[in-house]
């Protein structure tokens, strides 16, 4: 018999992939080009609602509303992108959150005008909300897959980001933008295509988290706290960085719950802040 | 008299495998005005970024007038004396010239603390502020904002800043950088009419004035020092040369070849 | 240039700078006009000299020293509870509860300074942010303490001087939180024009320089920083006090958002900024009070967006270049 705390772990670990999903685009693009994005989450948040009307409202399988939720999040927000964003890359860290900060309000009104306040509702296939018990430990078969498919992801991005030409431009972008730039290297199409594929990513954490953490307008005000901890944590531009960070931090924020609910939600801030006093570039940051 | 005004002992830097500076011994006697000179990237920028403290050293000491400052802050290097100015100008745009230098006055003098009290009731920083911009014929723009100062004058302010804190060894990156020819001289008569208890090192490409300011050459190359000694004698140097060859700088040595021998200056 | 003229000429320059203009006094005259005009609306313009006053404290952080603050709200909120706290155990006398609000603010602003004159950008935001969620979440488990959603109960503030009794046409409560704010005012203003005030100017035109020119610039940082907070706190007092409640929302997130809008509106580095966009602020609140809170952030996003694309230097910024344009 296992004891209850791999049940714990298990919950924290899969919660933590999430968070990495959500925000391993705003870490690269952040060290990138240093443009602080809090309109992030709002992508993520699209994605969630992309699924649930594409599910409720034409029936659509929850499988394949994902690559949607993708798709959408990621065109989206290189149309921000190019109409928005590029002009502030000069711009003081000051302008650039109230920018996005403004975004992340519209947004939140939107989601609300359209969808109304409630929580979102999901009809997920009986499958997915069943659960395997192992050893005494019930594993959600929907956890199972959440946690397969972000290993996957992740993968995916490691391999991108080491062995393609790519990901050697977006490292040296990463590095030093500059330099990049002198090699000949078009930092702008690369950062708009990582920005992209960021937010693309969010969208599909923001869809895949309606069945663990619900759905509402104010998702996009709630996560960004949590990806903006992951990314300062984690460090800038570094993936392996929010792939730690996002695992502690989904770890501390299930155990506290769990052990210390009196905690709550404090210890998730004493946890940033402790490891920002740390290491104030971030456990791996490179700048 | 005691040691010299500033010296270093086995100064090094690596960034992981890039050796930026490598045993670097220098020393700086009180009142003297060296030049250090060396190809880009020879590491001169970075050596005044150890000394001030910008960086911290992988290994070495720092001596200012005998006493190891090693691990001072650089602010507190700055209060003992060591100051720097910036190759780039690194002024205040918003602030007027005369902000800016009182700033610095205000700063030394500890009256920075003060919240108090209104600027004006300081008339002693104020004055000491506009002298030193009159001396550095910055008076009438005094009340400019720095970013609408010409290029030069910004340059003197970069050097005004600096001498706001009474410095004792002042280190000057490339002065006279991006500055037309005819102002240059007036930049560099201004260091030249500086008080001998100043100590100067300063760092500069343009040989002439090398030549016409400098009493000792130090050449960096590579993150070492390689050689040391009075201008006709480094311009005379074969290694020297092959280092410059093809540079600019190298016709400005070997103008110096073909002259008689330049008296050197004296302080 | 004669000694005598070299002498003065740039002291009274100086000098000139920190006089009193047309504008400023008429502005505070301005101050007067509810009294006469808006007789019903003493309330609310009681409502907007404290927002005021804590926009003015977090203009002296982010318009003078540069440092971006996403939970100045936490400060307010220290203020506005002990008010609240002290009056509920049968203190209520006013100004002696505003100095206890500022001293607590000012600890818990001096005890965070340590940590945020130590860092810049991205971490120094998330740290202010940190640091206000935090607080917020502690005053959320501390309902014994606070009266967690419910808001402290019981508070009664005493009359003012002994005389001036707040009353519910909102006169009394007026002219005392406008008396603060000017009083506090005048002192910000000082500060501004002291050499201390251009120290912080040097820390927001150009951080790197300052070690450079011997500037202590982390003691600087937390010196405004812990005057900021206790600015901020006096505030929450003030409010406590006026409205006779305390709730979680002094502290929340929102209220630190709010209250950064508010400024940029206004224009930051301006001393009036804050004033002027907490009235503009609050006024269109008031007036727009009747859509719901979700569609009131939607216009308040679509200000965001417009001030920074458009004017970055908010409304004061804005007539400031139109005034120099129309001179030249």
């Amino acid at each position: 018999m296992l004891p209850p705390i791999v049940g714990v772990l298990f919950d924290g670990l899969a919660y933590g992939m999430l968070l990495f999903l959500l925000s391993v685009g705003q870490s690269v693009t952040l060290g990138m080009m240093n443009f602080i994005n809090l309109a992030h989450c709002s992508f993520a948040m699209l994605g969630g609602y992309i699924t649930v009307a594409l599910m409720s409202r034409y029936g659509w399988p929850f499988f394949a509303t994902l690559p949607c939720a993708f798709i959408v999040a990621a065109l989206v927000s290189v149309a921000f992108e190019r109409t928005l964003f590029r002009r502030l890359y000069r711009a003081g860290e000051l302008d650039q959150v109230l920018l996005t900060i403004g975004l992340v309000f519209m947004s939140v009104a939107v989601a609300a005008y359209v969808f109304g306040t409630d929580q979102q509702p999901l009809q997920l296939p009986g499958y997915l909300r069943s659960s395997i018990t192992f050893m005494g430990i019930r594993f959600a078969v929907y956890r199972l897959i959440l946690l397969g498919l972000a290993l996957l992801i992740t993968l995916a991005l490691v391999l991108g980001i080491e062995y393609t030409r790519f990901g050697a431009r977006v490292r040296a972008a990463v590095d030093n933008e500059r330099m990049a730039r002198g090699l000949g290297i078009n930092v702008d199409r690369t950062f708009a295509i990582t920005f992209a594929l960021g937010s693309g990513l969010a969208g599909l954490g923001g869809a895949l988290a309606i069945e663990i953490v619900g759905l509402d307008p104010s998702f996009a005000f709630t996560y960004l706290v949590y990806v903006l901890i992951v990314v300062s944590v984690g460090g800038l531009g570094s993936i392996s960085g929010s792939f730690l960070a996002a695992i502690v931090l989904g770890i501390s924020d299930v155990a506290g719950k769990y052990y210390i609910p009196q905690l709550g939600a404090f210890l998730i801030y004493l946890v940033m802040i402790s490891l920002l006093m740390w290491r104030p570039l971030g456990l791996l940051g490179r700048r | 008299m005691s040691g010299p005004a500033l010296a270093t002992r086995g100064l090094a830097k690596s960034f992981g495998s890039l050796v930026v500076a490598r045993d670097i011994e220098i020393e700086l006697p009180k009142g003297v005005r060296y030049a250090l000179i060396g190809p880009n990237g020879a590491g001169k920028t970075t050596l005044i970024n150890l000394i001030t403290g910008m960086l911290q050293p992988g290994a070495g000491r720092i001596f200012l007038d005998d006493s190891d400052i090693t691990a001072l802050p650089p602010e507190q290097r700055v209060r003992r004396g060591l100051v720097r100015t910036y190759q780039i100008n690194s002024l205040f745009p918003h602030l007027t010239a005369l902000e800016s230098v009182t700033l610095a006055v205000c700063e030394r003098s500890r009256a920075a603390r003060t919240w108090w009290r209104p600027l004006n009731a300081y008339p002693h920083e104020i004055d000491e502020a506009y002298d030193i911009l009159a001396a550095l014929k910055l008076g009438p723009v005094c009340h400019r904002l720095t970013r609408e100062l010409a290029y030069g004058q910004q340059r003197l302010l970069e050097i005004a800043l600096a001498l706001a804190t009474r410095p004792k060894v002042l280190l000057l990156d490339e002065p006279a950088a991006g500055v037309p020819r005819e102002e240059s001289n007036e930049l560099f008569a201004a260091i030249a009419g500086l008080s001998s208890d100043i100590t100067v090192l300063f760092i500069e490409h343009d040989m002439e004035l090398v030549f016409r300011f400098a009493t000792q050459v130090i050449v960096m190359v590579g993150g070492r020092v390689l050689l040391q000694g009075p201008p006709h004698e480094i311009a005379a140097d074969p290694q020297v040369r092959a280092v410059y060859l093809g540079n600019a700088p190298a016709k400005g040595l070997q103008d110096k070849r073909q002259e008689p021998h330049r008296e050197s200056r004296h302080d | 240039m004669a000694l005598s003229e070299k002498a003065t000429s740039p002291r009274l320059y100086l000098q000139a700078q920190t006089r009193w203009r047309p504008a400023e006094i008429v502005f505070w005259l301005a101050t007067l006009l509810p009294y006469v005009l808006f007789p019903n609306y003493l309330s609310l313009a009681s409502q907007i000299a404290i927002a005021g006053l804590f926009a003015l404290s977090l203009d002296l952080i982010l318009g003078y020293a540069g440092i971006v603050s996403l939970g100045h709200a936490a400060f307010f909120g220290v203020g506005a509870y002990t008010a609240g706290l002290l009056s509920k155990y049968d203190w209520g006398e006013p100004l002696t509860g505003l100095v206890a609000a500022a001293f607590a603010a000012g600890i818990v602003g001096y005890a965070t300074s340590f940590v945020i004159c130590r860092f810049r950008h991205l971490a120094l935001i998330m740290l202010t942010l940190g640091f206000g969620l935090l607080l917020a979440e502690l005053a959320n488990t501390l309902g014994w303490l606070t009266g967690g959603m419910d808001g402290l109960q019981g508070i009664h503030t005493w009359k003012l001087l002994g005389y001036f009794r707040f009353d519910l046409y909102g006169r009394a409560a007026y002219s005392y939180a406008l008396a603060v704010l000017f009083v506090l005012f005048l002192f910000a203003r000082r500060l501004i024009h002291s050499p201390f005030g251009l120290s912080l100017r040097g820390i927001r035109e150009n951080f790197v320089r300052m070690p450079a020119i011997g500037a202590p610039s982390r003691a600087h940082i937390r010196t405004i920083y812990t005057i900021a907070a206790a600015l901020a706190g006096i505030a929450g007092a003030l409010l406590a006090q006026t409205t006779e409640t305390v709730s979680l929302d002094s502290l929340g997130f929102e209220r630190s958002a709010e209250v950064v809008v508010m400024l940029v509106l206004g224009g930051t580095g301006r001393l009036y900024g804050g004033l002027v966009g907490a009235a503009i602020y609050m006024i269109a609140r008031d007036q727009f009070s009747g859509i719901v809170p979700q569609y009131w952030y939607f216009w308040i996003g679509i200000l965001l967006v417009g001030v920074v694309m458009f004017l970055p230097n908010g409304i004061l910024g804005g007539l400031a270049k139109l005034s120099r344009w129309s001179r030249s």
